[in-house]
């Protein structure tokens, strides 16, 4: 990931934070993260900000072994891809959660947790993760 | 209509080549490739390299301006072309298009990545960037992680197993035993392949393609003047490229990839032929379940069926439809940027029935499929010998 500049983390706090997306009013779609343009109604779009829905069900999942700079030591950690309420599809760590309840299907909430930090002086980012419930 | 074929095919040799600079190993395989046409260095009129992240690996950018230097090439026109691990394929497509248009008659086109200069967590971010930063890396997501994520979705929805996986990675390194170019040329067995260590469930190492040093290159010509000097070549009857989202969260489908459709489609059509017709392919297996969605995606096989056709034979050296017999990119090793060009220089040979041990008989159609990132590019070439 991109290390080094604390705006990139503040500008999507209420994306990381709480789901924050957009919703395009002329289609009806959800998007996650917001897009600037909806890629069906394109011009004739109108997109407003809106929050996701916290529960979805597991689409796949992968125990990561071996982690990028920066999760060397979190690993192994699970990821998941889920699909939340609104069809809308997320990929999050999986946390919280045994590991055999981690299954194709598996409902799913999202919780609040750190996801990563710079060293010893860098920024903390904060977000999504999601558990089995 | 101007058509274009392949005069020049050069590799250097895939591995952790700790002893050759980035440079050098481009200025290798270009040299080679040169050498090969028989043409002069001095009949280049443009060069299109494939590289994804020099800046990373080596430190460097700028990378047309380098190659020229390098190949003592100043003044001509040098560009560097960007997309993930489909880099080699959208150079070679840059440098097509530049023929086909009428803008120029012979040019040069490279692949290159130096992989092995940063450490292993530096690399597997580096080849990160090729899917979201946002929404993929951000959360700890590593390339083995996406294409396990899509691995565990066709188990799921097709029943195929972890054996018909490690069989892509058993058949494609029985293919490098033959390439002396090949990164890995030993043998390895279904049990080697379930036994190795575990990388992102169910990815296991011997799923996955190493981390790699190559560079390879091809010189392109003008069909008519090419067969006009008698040069030895292969026609690249059609080059198409799709694009699908960036992070998987976007695709309609998780067992499939429809850049691969879109693209082979597209390829199949402005050739005027179907996947029938196709008798040797090199495919994208960065990891084994790639080449069971790419076997399925291109039309070789019905979809679900790619674990079980490849645990018959239908893909092996022997087989119906010969699939990677470079090794691929599992064997072979998959220097990003080079590997499209790669590809490129297989068929060529293949095609010409110059490949050696490697040698598939009664050729006519082959075909090149280069995916960059988790399947957001895809670019898929159909060749004939000239």
């Amino acid at each position: 990931m991109v290390e080094g500049s604390p705006s990139l983390g503040w500008r999507n706090y209420s994306q990381r934070y709480n789901l924050a997306g957009n919703e395009c009013k002329t289609c009806g779609k959800h998007f996650f993260p917001a897009v600037a343009l909806c890629p069906t109604c394109r011009r004739k779009g109108k997109l407003v900000e809106t929050k996701m829905p916290m529960e979805g069900r597991l689409l796949s999942y992968s125990k990561v072994f071996v982690g990028p700079v920066g999760f060397e030591m979190d690993a192994p950690y699970h990821l998941g891809l889920v699909k939340l309420q609104n069809n809308v599809k997320i990929l999050a760590e999986i946390v919280d959660t045994p590991e055999n309840k981690i299954k194709i299907g598996s409902k799913v909430r999202k919780v609040f947790r750190k996801i990563h930090s710079e060293g010893e002086t860098g920024t903390i980012s904060y977000g999504y993760k999601f558990r089995v419930v | 209509m101007r058509n274009v074929v392949i005069v020049g095919a050069g590799l250097t040799k895939f591995g952790e080549q700790w002893k050759k600079s980035f440079r050098e190993m481009i200025t290798e395989a270009a040299v080679s490739a040169i050498l090969d046409s028989k043409l002069e260095g001095k009949d280049i009129e443009a060069i299109y390299t494939g590289t994804m992240a020099t800046g990373k690996f080596i430190g460097q950018e700028h990378i047309g301006a380098l190659i020229s230097d390098r190949l003592g090439l100043n003044p001509i026109p040098s560009t560097r072309l960007e997309a993930a691990c489909a880099s080699g394929s959208v150079a070679l497509k840059q440098g097509y298009l530049s023929i086909k248009s009428g803008e120029h008659d012979i040019v040069a086109v490279g692949g290159v990545e130096k992989m092995t200069e940063v450490g292993v967590h530096h690399a597997s971010s580096a080849l990160g960037g090729a899917g979201d930063q946002e929404t993929e890396l951000f959360h700890g997501a590593t390339f083995p992680a996406l294409y396990a994520l899509l691995a565990r979705a066709h188990m799921k929805k097709f029943g195929t197993t972890e054996k018909h996986l490690a069989q892509v990675a058993v058949k494609n390194h029985e293919n490098g035993v033959d390439n002396p170019f090949a990164q890995f040329r030993n043998r390895i067995t279904i049990e080697h392949v379930l036994n190795s260590s575990n990388v992102s469930s169910p990815l296991k190492l011997l799923d996955c393609s190493p981390l790699t040093d190559g560079a390879a290159g091809l010189i392109l010509m003008e069909k008519q003047k090419a067969l006009d000097l008698g040069l030895d070549a292969v026609e690249i009857v059609s080059m198409a490229q799709a694009s699908d989202s960036l992070a998987l969260t976007g695709r309609k489908s998780l067992t499939e990839l429809n850049a691969t459709k879109q693209a082979g489609k597209l390829a199949y059509k402005k050739a005027g032929i179907t996947a029938k017709d196709i008798d040797i392919a090199e495919v994208h297996d960065c990891f084994t379940i790639a080449e069971i969605l790419a076997i399925e995606d291109l039309d070789f096989v019905k979809k679900g069926s790619g674990g079980n056709a490849t645990m018959s034979g239908f893909t092996a050296k022997n087989g119906s439809l010969p699939i990677n017999t470079s090794g691929g990119l599992k064997a072979k090793g998959h220097p990003v940027g080079a590997t499209g060009v790669a590809q490129a220089v297989e068929i060529s040979q293949q095609l010409l029935g110059k490949a050696d041990k490697r040698q598939v008989k009664g050729l006519e159609y082959g075909l090149t499929h280069n995916v960059g990132g988790s399947g957001a590019t895809c670019v898929v070439g159909i060749y004939r010998r000239a």
